[in-house]
């Protein structure tokens, strides 16, 4: 990992490390070995607690979760996305009155649980649950993805908007053209790890009654009982971490990618750090 | 409007419950982040596999799981709690923990490769080269990001309040249904307390980040 905060390790240090490896591995494992015994000893491991995992209906049931909550992310991002690019541009803009009072709404919804918009939208105008999840995410994610592209656009250099001016260009204009692009490239990983927020965010959609994932294997453990809480949430979180995971790694290929590019690149916070291997 | 004065005993009872939930589990997370941090930069490959496992699995689990997990599923494996604000602390703990370490780990990195060089090179061990010099520096670089996750933890308390925890939101809950024609004001109550943690913890960052940025 890091190789400059200890000596390459000679034959003496290599088998400190080794033996401290092996106490690690053996702590580890124990501290594991403890963990599944009493999960044995409740008889989470015996085959029949999996067995629901064969009936088809589960898995339609599963299904139709996983779909719900891809559905409420993947319509909240497309509406969030662009409502935070113009609450961005608003935010930046060169008139006080329209940067001020945005600056206060950025605030105020950055400082806001999710899960209390969601519930606000609920309530006081009504609505169904779905419009509610959504809502909430596109109030608070739009909030974020603004302040994510401020912070790409104030990473450039002065010169790009000045030139853009300078060749006469609006305001608005150079905005667009010159930087919007560059700024939305370099903070791409960023974008993309606060898509995995907002995945992450739909399962608080179970709180205001959203059929998503983890609601619909919430109904799931009440209908099988108690006996099969353990291996039903297992599987509902296996399943966001494979979600998540793919988007996660999607955002490194995204940086690395974008690294290579010669001119934009992506914005890393100061790598000049430990050589990483 | 009226609905949150004749509350306000509640509103403060949940705002206390809030700020010390978030203020309990940070501590945690702290402590636990960091030994994940150093863990992960350590030259013993099963403490850095560990870290590395856990950090990658919590940060792409829901929240919610993970209090489903503490609240639910604990108990039934025998892990009782006599009150439910103890499942809320392991959860988001356990939750917070994982975005410290990363944090931390970012930190470390961030410190130039030199520091550690001239610390090696004067003779000092990893553990005097990690306490004395790079954490010294990484904590300064990772303060900022280490607030706006602790604000994340406030924000993420109020998931507590869906399991059984009276602290802000689920008062707001209890409130909103009890109230129906002034649902607007209870909430908006519950907000301005939210942000009464939020606001002035997010100013606290913007001043740290100005006031103990290193120039390099």
């Amino acid at each position: 990992m890091s190789s400059v905060l200890y000596d390459v390790p000679g034959p003496k240090a290599r088998r400190v490390s080794l033996i401290g490896s092996i106490v690690g591995a053996v702590a580890i494992a124990g501290l594991l070995w403890w963990a599944v015994s009493i999960l044995a000893q409740q008889g989470i491991f015996e085959a029949e607690r999996w067995a629901v995992f064969q009936i088809p209906d589960v898995w339609a049931l599963i299904g139709n979760g996983i779909i719900a909550t891809l559905t409420a992310a993947a319509v909240a991002a497309v509406i969030a996305f662009p409502l935070g690019l113009v609450l961005c541009l608003m935010r930046i803009s060169d008139v006080a009155w329209i940067r001020i009072p945005t600056r206060i709404v950025l605030e105020f919804l950055r400082g806001m649980p999710v899960v209390l918009m969601m519930f606000f939208v609920l309530l006081v105008f009504a609505t169904g649950s779905f419009v509610a999840v959504v809502a909430g995410l596109v109030l608070y994610n739009a909030a974020i993805f603004a302040e994510i592209i401020r912070a790409g656009i104030q990473s450039l250099p002065k010169g790009q908007r000045e030139a853009g001016l300078a060749i006469g260009l609006t305001s608005f204009a150079s905005r667009r053209s010159i930087e919007l692009p560059q700024a939305i490239r370099r903070m791409l990983p960023s974008l993309v790890a606060q898509l995995v927020v907002l995945l992450k965010d739909t399962s608080l959609g179970y709180i205001v009654s959203y059929e998503e994932l983890l609601r619909k294997v919430q109904i799931m453990a009440d209908f099988l009982g108690p006996d099969y809480l353990f291996p039903v949430f297992f599987v509902a979180a296996a399943i966001y971490i494979a979600i998540n995971f793919s988007v996660s790694r999607l955002a490194i290929w995204i940086e690395k990618r974008g690294s290579k590019k010669a001119a934009g690149g992506v914005v890393h916070v100061p790598v000049a750090g430990i050589p990483v291997k | 409007m009226d609905v949150i004065i004749e509350n306000l005993p509640l509103y403060w009872d949940g705002f206390l419950r809030t700020l010390f939930l978030s203020v309990v589990s940070g501590i945690f997370a702290l402590i636990f982040g960091t030994l994940l941090a150093a863990a992960r930069v350590s030259p013993i490959a099963a403490l850095r596999g560990f870290s590395m496992t856990y950090v990658e699995i919590v940060r792409n689990t829901p929240l919610t799981i993970a209090f489903f997990f503490a609240a639910v599923v604990l108990p039934r494996l025998g892990v009782t709690f006599q009150q439910f604000e103890v499942a809320a602390i392991i959860a988001l703990s356990a939750y917070t923990s994982a975005f410290i370490a990363e944090a931390v780990r970012s930190g470390v990195n961030s410190v130039p490769v030199g520091q550690a060089e001239a610390a090696r090179s004067i003779g000092m061990k990893f553990s005097q080269v990690l306490n004395l010099i790079i954490l010294p520096q990484a904590l300064r670089t990772v303060i900022p990001p280490m607030i706006n996750i602790l604000i994340a933890l406030v924000k993420n308390s109020s998931v507590a309040g869906a399991f059984f925890v009276l602290e802000l939101f689920g008062y707001g809950r209890q409130l909103a249904n009890a109230h129906g024609d002034a649902v607007l004001w209870v909430l908006v109550g519950v907000a301005f307390f939210y942000l009464l943690i939020t606001v002035p913890l997010g100013y606290f960052a913007n001043l740290v980040e100005r006031k103990v940025a290193i120039a390099r």
